[in-house]
């Protein structure tokens, strides 16, 4: 069972898309990191990422789902690459997967993600959206 | 410092085996290996197991496996490196043996899946995964794998029953293994017309729920020596190596740097290089991964691993003879258990008890780990020189 505080810690970062960039060489990082991957600095800042995007490669979850997402079967998640060069894992809506390719552009928006049984805390956080012009 | 042998080898069916509990396992490989040594004591046991915490709640493996054998009082060191667990475990014993301050170690690397529900076994396998911005997304593991499979295609312009091929050379494989999950016979159709796990990756390129434990024992070449083992199996190198952990960050360069990296270390500790290896043990989890593990191992260039799948360059008496024994998706997955299964399969063909899928003058084999979708990896290089 999810415990509140674990869901209430990540809720600025799944809320809103926010991962870090580092003060000393300005790579931008998702999810956030408290290390530098790249310089080894400990000084980042909270980032605020691009909500527009692009789908790199994506797939279908048709069986065995984890616990939480049995009623969303099928639904596609992807690697949505956003215009500032960040790689993020995401689930795509308001498409069906038929329609889904490589390459189509997609934009942030926000729902419920899992639920945790009749008593559990209902998570939300970010989810990408196909763009139809 | 020592040079390291491999003198005994054990391993049970790989299976539902139903009839069998963590302990039956681990005691039925562990004896074996030890009666194939011929000793009936060790100095230290490593056991590698991802998933007993969470699928029997059953902590502490090393006081437990050590117990389950009659040995109680000498040390043990339990390891959990999801897929890799068992050649990790593998890999500090030989540490431990080469640095002198080991006498023998017993490896056992152990799993027991077939007793849970298939929501627990994808909760497991998701445990190798970043909880809160990867499982989070509701992604399975085979998801992560066809998240690859599709990019592969895509860049590489491989066409899907290219790849699926790898499943059909380790089921012909598994066939004259009498311990694999997977002896039937499969054509790339039947591959391909199998149900859809996620998208475009198909049922049968991934592995399954199995039970399994298999083992090993260790001791330095004077030791060996002096209890007249002949051949000898040596431990010609032996390296882990890790990546980062979240896959969108690395998912673009379709190559994995744990293996590149655990490759090249393992090659400069044997001081020779790739061309030298006769055989190797790669961890096929999906077909994908074992195309992308024959060109990170450096058998074949970016992009062509599924040619050389197809133009049959990993049969037993191909270009680099591949997962001898069926491998991960033939002889089965269990887990925490795979990696030590794979330096098993190793020691039989570099000793010529391979039996029907006995490689032709194998001089130096190379196994070779990778977890989920390549967060780490480990690379063994055996011979018998
Ligand atoms: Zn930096």
């Amino acid at each position: 069972m999810l415990s509140a505080p674990r869901y209430w810690r990540e809720i600025r970062y799944r809320y809103r898309l926010i991962g870090s960039r580092c003060l000393k060489c300005g790579k931008i990082y998702f999810p956030r990191r408290l290390v530098c991957a790249v310089c080894g600095s400990r000084k980042l800042e909270d980032y605020k990422l691009s909500e527009k995007g692009k789908i790199k490669t994506f797939t279908v979850i048709r069986r065995s789902p984890p616990l939480g997402y049995e009623k969303n079967v099928p639904y596609v998640v992807a690697v949505v690459e956003l215009e500032d060069g960040v790689n993020v894992l995401s689930q795509i809506v308001d498409v069906s997967p038929e329609e889904v390719k490589i390459g189509m552009p997609v934009e942030l928006t926000f729902r419920k993600v899992r639920e945790n049984g009749k008593e559990g805390i209902i998570e939300y956080g970010f989810k990408f959206r196909p763009i139809f012009e | 410092m020592h040079r390291v042998a491999v003198i005994g080898v054990g391993c049970t069916r790989v299976g539902e085996l139903w009839d069998k509990s963590l302990k039956d396992l681990i005691v039925e490989s562990a004896t074996k290996a030890l009666d194939d040594a011929g000793i009936d004591k060790v100095d230290i046991v490593y056991v590698g197991n991802a998933y007993s915490k969470i699928l029997q709640t059953q902590g502490n493996l090393g006081s437990f496996t050590v117990d389950s054998l009659g040995f109680e009082g000498i040390p043990a060191v339990s390891i959990e490196a999801a897929d890799c667990s068992g050649s990790l475990a593998f890999h500090e014993a030989y540490k431990a043996v080469r640095s002198g301050l080991v006498g023998k170690a017993l490896v056992v690397g152990v799993e027991k899946m077939s007793d849970s529900s298939p929501e627990e076994v994808a909760k497991a396998l998701m445990s190798c995964e970043d909880q809160d911005y990867v499982a989070f997304t509701g992604v399975t593991q085979p998801g992560l794998h066809a998240l690859v499979l599709r990019l592969y295609m895509e860049t590489f312009k491989v066409k899907h029953e290219e790849i699926a091929e790898f499943t059909v050379k380790a089921h012909k494989n598994a066939s004259n293994n009498p311990y694999a999950q997977f002896k039937n016979p499969l054509k790339v159709e039947d591959v391909l017309r199998s149900p859809i796990l996620a998208d475009p990756l198909r049922l049968l390129e991934y592995t399954t729920v199995a039970d399994g434990s298999a083992a090993l024992v260790l001791c330095s070449i004077e030791e060996a020596e002096k209890m007249g083992k002949k051949p000898v199996v040596e431990v010609l190198g032996s390296a882990s190596a890790t990546d980062k952990l979240y896959l969108p960050e690395r998912i673009g360069k379709l190559s994995f740097n744990a293996t590149r990296e655990a490759a090249k270390k393992a090659f400069e500790e044997a001081k020779f290089s790739v061309d030298k290896v006769n055989f190797v043990e790669t961890h096929d989890s999906s077909t994908i991964m074992g195309v992308i593990s024959l060109e990170d191992l450096g058998f074949v260039g970016k992009g062509r691993g599924a040619s050389l799948v197809v133009e049959g360059g990993i049969e037993i008496d191909g270009k680099i003879p591949t997962n001898t024994m069926g491998g991960s998706k033939g002889r089965g997955n269990p887990v925490g258990a795979t990696g030590v299964y794979q330096l098993v399969e190793a020691v039989l063909q570099l000793r010529g008890e391979a039996g029907k899928n006995q490689v032709k003058d194998a001089k130096i084999g190379l196994t070779h780990t990778i977890a989920g979708v390549g967060n780490f990896a480990t690379v063994n290089i055996l011979g018998c020189l």
